[in-house]
Order: structure tokens, then sequence, then C-alpha cells
């Protein structure tokens, strides 16, 4: 049996046992709609201020949301890891002929498809709220986006947990990661408004990566080469922390 | 054949710990056999070693003929493994469990649906086959847990602590479900425990485990004829041990006398007619003893003649 298919069989086992809790459901398609809602009226007056380039507010925040959502629930994503590890779900698994790579292949994949599916509901209201952005290729994009930076963040988070294998430690990291990764990007405000040491450091940031690479079509005169760009480099994220989680296993094993 | 060989296992973990210090034993093929000993003997990090899960700083093992370290993929093929720590996906199904399990182990679906039916049906859990793992019983969950380490046939089947945490009905079922499989499938088991009890009626042979080495190996009933007698343990009051053992050392028939803090153990030819003479020297010496228990010999002695320390305060130890 191929690396692929127990990528897939491991990666449906989640996403059913995910389908089964109502409440987590309910949360996953309000969660990003409350954004997207809270910061249009909060933020509504900022495109007063130059540097939007006469895009209307929604239009800017929507792909930023899709983004920031995907960030979440990829950084986030490590949590189910340890609740595998701690039932010993994981190391059943691990005696099975079934490829390392695939256990974390699995995980990573669960987290983009969610962040894929939220990603699109939050493009369904954008465009309820006026947002097109940028019609079916802005929409692919972001789509994309959103799955690379989901995937990329799991691939990170599956290997601390896989590392601290506590859950205190795991959302101790999560949390110092997010806020400044977030505010470091021009995710909720258009980049001219940011200080320019600010510009700078946000150009090693992977959620601005996906920021600028998303918003590309909405914007007028964003070329394909810095979409290109933007795209390449989130997939270079995500082949690094996956390999990182893959060989976080090594350190997990060492201490069976 | 033999279905499990190792040879001279050793393994430090990253803080000192020495977990195996060169565990030496081997399992013919079809044979249930125990591993015996406290918490903390090293009978988990051995099972790890032979699933896979982890290596051996020195020494080598195999399992169905393959090299535990070298063809790795091999012996996951040829092996089911039913760790300590459970295992079941509570958010899924019995049914849903044994699925994933096969499929991991490339089986193909028609073949997996009736092996999976089959399973569900002689652990008694086809009625629950499609409620979540999360609503069954300690005892349902454990006897699943068991079915997934034999959904693609395996050659060998290990058995982690199989009935640690079950309440004493549910051992009991687990027990006669363990000895029905034993005698039904052609399947080489190894089961570790630290229930004497267990070994003693599950396992043909028994290696009894301590500081990751294997102090003792025979069928339950070897080692216990190996020992003269019956056993008389004293409590006593707790004044002067060390004097109580020595008064007790002189007596005619009394063969081996060991201390284990207020208590001291001695092997007696005839319990019954050792103990008058045993309580009437003590009390002559001023012991004062607050009980006497004799009992045939048990593994407990087993354990208590080779290590020199009373198997339930070695349990007390973590690792």
């Amino acid at each position: 049996m191929t690396v692929a298919t127990q990528t897939l069989i491991l990666c449906a086992r989640v996403l059913r046992n995910l389908a089964r809790q109502p409440i987590w459901i309910a949360v996953m398609i309000v969660q990003p709609m409350f954004w997207l809602l809270l910061y249009s009226q909060l933020f509504k007056r900022i495109t007063d201020l130059p540097g939007f380039g006469g895009v209307s507010y929604v239009d800017y925040l929507t792909p930023g949301v899709a983004i920031m959502t995907a960030f979440f629930s990829g950084s986030w994503a490590g949590m189910g890891m340890i609740e595998d590890l701690d039932r010993g779900v994981l190391e059943r698994f691990l005696a099975t002929p079934a490829s390392r790579a695939a256990i974390v292949f699995g995980r990573i994949l669960q987290a983009a498809i969610i962040a894929t599916l939220q990603a699109l509901l939050i493009l369904l209201v954008g465009l309820l709220l006026g947002a097109r952005n940028g019609g079916i290729v802005g929409w692919m994009v972001i789509l994309l986006a959103a799955f690379l930076t989901a995937a990329g963040f799991a691939g990170l988070s599956h290997g601390i947990a896989l590392r601290t294998r506590q859950e205190a430690s795991m959302i101790a990291v999560a949390q110092f990661i997010s806020l400044p990764l977030l505010f470091f990007s021009s995710l909720l405000i258009a980049r001219a408004l940011i200080p320019d040491w600010m510009q700078t450091a946000s150009l090693l940031n992977p959620v601005e990566w996906a920021v600028r690479a998303a918003r590309g079509e909405a914007i007028p005169g964003t070329g394909w080469d810095e979409m290109g760009t933007f795209l390449l480099l989130l997939g270079g994220f995500l082949a690094l922390t996956t390999i990182f989680a893959t060989r976080s296993f090594r350190s997990y094993q060492r201490t069976l | 054949m033999d279905a499990i060989v190792v040879d001279g296992l050793e393994k430090t973990y990253g803080r000192g710990v020495r977990a195996l210090d060169g565990i030496r034993f081997s399992v013919p093929e079809g044979e249930v056999f125990g591993l015996l000993g406290p918490n903390g003997a090293g009978k988990s990090t051995t099972v790890r070693i032979l699933a896979t899960l982890t290596t051996a700083d020195a020494g080598t093992a195999t399992v169905a003929g393959h090299d535990v370290a070298r063809e790795a993929g091999a012996v996951r093929r040829a092996i089911g493994y039913v760790p300590q720590a459970s295992g079941v996906d509570r958010e899924a199904t019995g049914h849903e469990n044994l699925i994933l399990q096969g499929r991991l182990q490339g089986m193909r679906r028609p073949d997996l649906e009736r092996r999976s039916a089959d399973l569900l049906e002689t652990f008694g859990l086809s009625d629950k086959a499609t409620a979540l793992v999360k609503t069954y019983s300690g005892g349902m969950k454990r006897r699943l847990d068991v079915a997934m380490g034999l959904v693609h046939r395996p050659k060998v089947l290990f058995l982690d602590e199989p009935t640690t945490g079950l309440d004493p009905e549910a051992r009991a079922a687990m027990w006669e479900e363990l000895e029905a499989l034993a005698s039904a499938e052609r399947l080489t088991i190894l089961l570790t425990t630290h229930y004497l009890e267990e070994a003693d009626r599950l396992a043909r042979r028994v290696a009894i485990v301590s500081k990751g080495k294997v102090v003792v190996e025979g069928t339950p009933e070897s080692l216990k004829s190996e020992l003269r007698g019956d056993a008389v343990t004293v409590e006593l009051d707790g004044t002067d041990t060390d004097r109580a053992a020595d008064i007790a050392r002189e007596l005619v028939g009394v063969h081996e006398v060991t201390k284990d803090g207020r208590r001291i153990h001695l092997r007696v030819d005839q319990g019954a007619q050792a103990v008058p003479v045993i309580l009437a020297a003590l009390d002559n010496a001023g012991s004062g003893v607050q009980s006497v228990t004799v009992s045939r010999p048990s593994l407990d002695d087993v354990y208590l003649h080779h290590t020199g320390r009373d198997f339930r305060a070695d349990d007390g130890e973590q690792r």
C-alpha cells in the first residue's frame, strides 16, 4: 500500500471523528464568519486612510480572514496528535507497516482540508458583503494559499506536539507564535501603514507570504511574479515543516 | 523453530535509567510465554523493542525469523501489538477501529470485513460493533484492543499488561478469552504482567524479570516445585526483626529465611507443624507477632526466592 493511500486512510479517520462533533462543526463555521463581520465593522473607516488603493475594506479583509483562520487551525493541529499520543493510538499505528510519514501527512492534510473549506465559506460570506476577491482566479489563489498555510503551520504544530508531548506546552507555544505572526503582517492593515522596519521583518513571516499571495488578485497592480513567489515560499515553508514533523517522530520514539 | 529470540538486549534511557540489562529468552512457535515482573522491571521496554517501536542500545532480537532492527517492516507485518495504554480510537466505533487497523496492515476490504465480523463475534462485541468506543466498558474496550491486534492474523501477538486496570470480573472474562485464543489460533503470545496469578494461569512458560534481566525461567509448575515445602510469613510488631530471623533460622525444618521490612518469610517442610514451633520460639524470645500466614508455594515465593525481595513491595516502585 502506498504512502498516499495510507495518508488518505488516516486523514479520513480524523475527518470522520470530527464530523461527529456538532459543536466543533458549529464553531468552525461560525468563527470565521464572526471574524469577518466583526473586523469589517470595527475597521470600517480604515480605508479612508491612504494605502488601500481604493479597495473596499471587505475586499481587503476577506482574504486576510481566510488566511488567519487557516493559520490558527494549522497552529492548533498538534493538539490532535497529543490526544492520539496520550491514548496510545499513535503507538498502535507505529506498530503497523504504515509509513511514519503517512501518519504525519494524514494529519497535515486534514488541517489543510478543513482550512480550505473554511476559506471557501469566508469567500461566500464576503461575496454577500460585496467582496469579489478577484473572481475565479482570485478565489483559487486564496484557497490554495489557505491550504498551504494551514498545512505548513500544521506541520510545525505536529512537530512541536511530538517533541513536547504535553498539552500545556503545546498551547503555550501556539499562543506564543500566533499573535506576533499575526501582527507582523499586513493581514489586517495596508502595508503602507506599517512602519518600514516591520514591513521588512514581515518578509520573513509565512503569514505575510500567504496574505500577499491571497490578496494579489484583488489589489490592482499586483503581478503574478509577486504572487507566484509568495506561493512558492509557502510551498517551501510547508516542505520544511513537514520534514520537521516527520523527524520529530524519532524524538518521540526515543521516549518509548 | 523459535518465534521470538531475545539475546542480550540492553537499553538505557536518557536520564540514565537502565531499563534493560542484557535480557535474554526465547519463545517457541505456538507457545504462550509470560514475562513476569514488577512495574519498571523492563517488560514493556522489551515488548516495545520487539514491536519495533524503539531500538535497543545493544543485543539482538528476532521475531518470526526477522531481525527487529534491520527488518522492521517484515516484523510489523508479522506481529499484533496490544499496548498497555490501550490504543483504541474512542471517537470511532469498534468496527471502524478494526477496519482501520486492518487497512494499515494492507488488508483488502472483503476479507477484512469478514475478519472483523468474526473477531467482533469471538470477543462478544457484535452488539456494540457500530457504537462509539467511548460508550464501551473497560472490559469491552480491552477486548476490542486484543481483537485489533489479531485482525491481520499475525504470527506473534504481544499483550502488554492485558488486564491491568480491569475489575476482577472483567479480568476473569479476559482470561477466558485469552485461553480460548491460545488454543484456537496457531499463535505465539508474549504476555507481560505484574499479576502473578495471571502468569500462572495463562502462560505455559514464565520468565521472571527484575531490573532488566531474566532472573529465572521455566514452567510455573517447575518454578514452584523448585521451592521445597510451604511458605510461612510472619509479621512482627517491628521491635527486632533481625533477632527474630536469627531465632527462626535455628529451628528444625526451616530451610530458608528472608527478611523484608517488618516481615520474615520462611520456607518449611510442613506448614501446619512448623507454625506452633515458630510461634513458641518467637514468643520465648519476646518478639511480638502480629500475624502468620501459611501458603503453598506461589510465583510470589519464586520471585522472593530469586531476588530476595517481596514482589508487591517492588511493584510499588514505578519507573
